[in-house]
């Protein structure tokens, strides 16, 4: 059984690479890197709400600023396009910084809707801000620099900067694995038995935090890159709720469910704006409130759960790590 | 200036009566209703169909709106937040995240984005003079309604029977059932309750605010914000910040325009460096 899995691993990887190097030729490139963007997006969130049990509602703000900041460098600097992208990433996880530290003084539902308040407070300072963001124009004409290579054609675009959110994954999935994501489990589960054996559980927060923070905005600078214009809907609170959902969708604390939730998402607002249906948040809405009502292990929670084996499922009990009670303990469903 | 003030109450009773609702639903329920703001927009949008096409006026809206929207509150909490209820409160919170989305682009499939006209009632259209300024009727009347509202809520928590119930079970569920009392059948009407209040804001909104499906969803994430500032769960805490965010937002907006929006948020960030817990709120585990 053991041996099955370990041998189910690395074609599962293989098939992903596969489908992500693909992807431009079966569906209109634009979307495929949507797609991707979204699905580093998400697995950032993840990392905060399946590994540390922290539900943020506020990653607009990350996602947002970071689009606004690499579209502001790559218009007025001329630089390759992935510093630019890196450059927004940092920015996100340095104004991470004090919204994380005030933050993780609240948990559970406070927190989720500190968070929000704290993004809906950098919406409207994007909004007010029209020198710099440009107000509702957004910034447009934002060039795709890269060593003189034409980058303009958004199918080798999207060959540009699939490697970029490549890495991003391969980080996130690094934090998981280390000493340090199995902190933030012990922290999500327990976090009166991890202060009690010595770490400090804040600072576990507030780091955690902040490394969701930066993938976000690498994924929301790449998207930048990807459209050419920053639109003020990139800091809004239906951004933050966007992601969100696609990581419900997937698997809350499955890391790659995201992946999947946001290649559905993405795959199905496309499908219904094609068909000229612009309220999307109709179908969305109750896909979601569905998936939260009867489907809470998610995409990929269900596989991992249907593939192990009866032992381990007893074992595990397949919590699904959602914050934590009044009394510290975890949440089973 | 006593003038900006008083639209700061006036705006502060929307900020009040929605806050309220949500205090009372997440005292008795633990949950925090996203879709507040969806059921701000469809009490606005409730009273605006029933002029429209039938012709119904102000006042029986006033009254019929809040009390349909509470039964459809009923409804889901029936169906489906308690579903919910044993698991986690962020699965609720995303739930009617979920059916917020939905009311609100039902809406705006509907009636597109633009706002919709409702004209204020004949009998509240002129002003009335308050001593040191006269003020449009229809805003004095908002006010008290609001405040009267906040009252009656006090009154039946806080001298009812049924009220008595509902903060103890509120405080000690167990207990309060070990005494014999079935506590479940106390949550339905509560949610109920605190819908029909947000719809109730919503009917007083549409005179005076654009009635459009986007009025809510901006609103609610301030209201948070006002929660979290009064203390999550608090009932005076909610009504008080309530009103006094929306003085001092008033009030911020005639000197430093630029700043009134983002006020709240900022004020937030002082409560939660200050008082974690919110001005009236109790420590986390409690509440």
């Amino acid at each position: 059984m053991i041996l099955r899995r370990l041998a189910a691993r690395p074609v599962l990887l293989a098939a992903g690479l596969l489908v992500a190097l693909a992807l431009p030729w079966l569906i209109y490139p634009p979307v495929a890197m949507d797609m991707v963007c979204w699905a580093l997006f998400a697995v950032a969130v993840d990392l905060l709400l399946g590994f540390t049990g922290l539900l943020s509602f506020g990653h607009a703000a990350f996602w947002g600023s970071s689009a606004y900041l690499t579209g502001l460098i790559a218009l007025h600097s001329g630089l390759p396009f992935p510093v630019a992208v890196l450059g927004g990433a940092l920015a996100a996880a340095v104004l991470a910084v004090p919204i994380g530290w005030l933050s993780v003084r609240r948990t559970g539902i406070y927190f989720a809707m500190v968070t929000l308040a704290f993004a809906q407070l950098v919406y409207f300072v994007a909004n007010q801000w029209r020198g710099l963001t440009g107000g509702e124009n957004g910034l447009q004409g934002i060039p795709r620099d890269f060593f003189g290579v034409d980058l303009s054609d958004p199918f080798f675009f999207y060959y540009a900067g699939l490697p970029i959110a490549v890495l991003g994954l391969w980080f996130a999935w690094r934090v998981v694995r280390s000493p340090f994501g199995r902190v933030l489990v012990a922290v999500r589960d327990n976090p009166a038995r991890a202060r009690a054996l010595g770490y400090p559980v804040d600072r576990y927060k507030l780091l955690a935090f902040v490394l969701s923070a930066g993938l976000s905005g690498l994924a929301g600078g790449l998207f930048t890159m990807g459209h050419g214009f920053v639109s003020l809907e990139e800091v809004y609170w239906t951004t933050s709720g966007q992601v969100v959902m696609m990581v419900v969708l997937g698997g809350i604390g499955t890391l790659w469910g995201g992946v999947l939730g946001a290649v559905l998402i993405v795959e199905l607002g496309d499908y219904l704006s094609t068909a000229g249906f612009e309220e999307t948040g109709i179908v969305t809405g109750t896909v979601f409130a569905l998936t939260v009502l009867v489907f809470r292990r998610g995409i990929w929670g269900t596989a991992a759960w249907l593939t192990a084996g009866r032992r381990e499922r007893a074992a595990d009990g397949a919590t699904v790590p959602v914050g934590e009670r009044e009394n510290g303990e975890p949440v089973r469903a | 200036m006593l003038q900006q003030a008083f639209d700061g109450l006036v705006s502060g009773a929307f900020y009040a009566l929605l806050a309220l609702g949500l205090a009372v639903i997440f005292g008795m329920l633990g949950v925090v209703n996203f879709a507040h703001g969806a059921f701000y927009m469809l009490g606005a949008f409730g009273a605006y169909v029933l002029l429209d096409h039938w012709g119904v006026s102000f006042w029986i809206a006033l009254p019929v709106v809040p009390v349909v929207l509470g039964v459809v509150g009923v409804a889901v909490e029936r169906l489906l937040v308690r579903r919910l209820a044993a698991l986690d409160p962020l699965y609720n919170f995303l739930l009617t995240f979920g059916i917020a989305l939905v009311l609100q682009d039902l809406v705006k499939r509907e009636y597109g984005v633009q706002s919709q006209p409702y004209p204020r009632p004949s009998a509240l259209s002129g002003s009335v003079n308050l001593g040191l300024f006269s003020y449009p009727s229809y805003r004095v009347f908002v006010l008290g309604v609001a405040v009267v509202a906040c009252l009656v809520v006090w009154y039946a928590l806080s001298r009812t029977r049924a009220g008595m119930i509902v903060r103890a079970a509120t405080e000690r569920p167990e207990l309060t059932r070990a005494l014999g009392i079935d506590v479940g059948r106390w949550v339905t009407p509560v949610f109920g309750a605190g819908i029909a209040l947000a719809g109730l804001a919503g009917v007083l909104a549409a005179p005076m605010r654009a009635v459009n499906p986007l009025m809510g969803s901006d609103l609610i994430i301030a209201v948070f914000a006002v929660v979290v500032i009064g203390g999550l769960g608090s009932i005076f805490g909610s009504v008080v910040s309530g009103f006094a965010v929306g003085v001092l937002t008033a009030v911020t907006n005639f000197y430093l325009p630029s700043l009134s929006q983002t006020l709240v948020f900022i004020l937030m960030v002082v409560v939660l460096l200050w008082r974690p817990a919110g001005l009236f709120g109790r420590e986390e585990g409690v509440a």
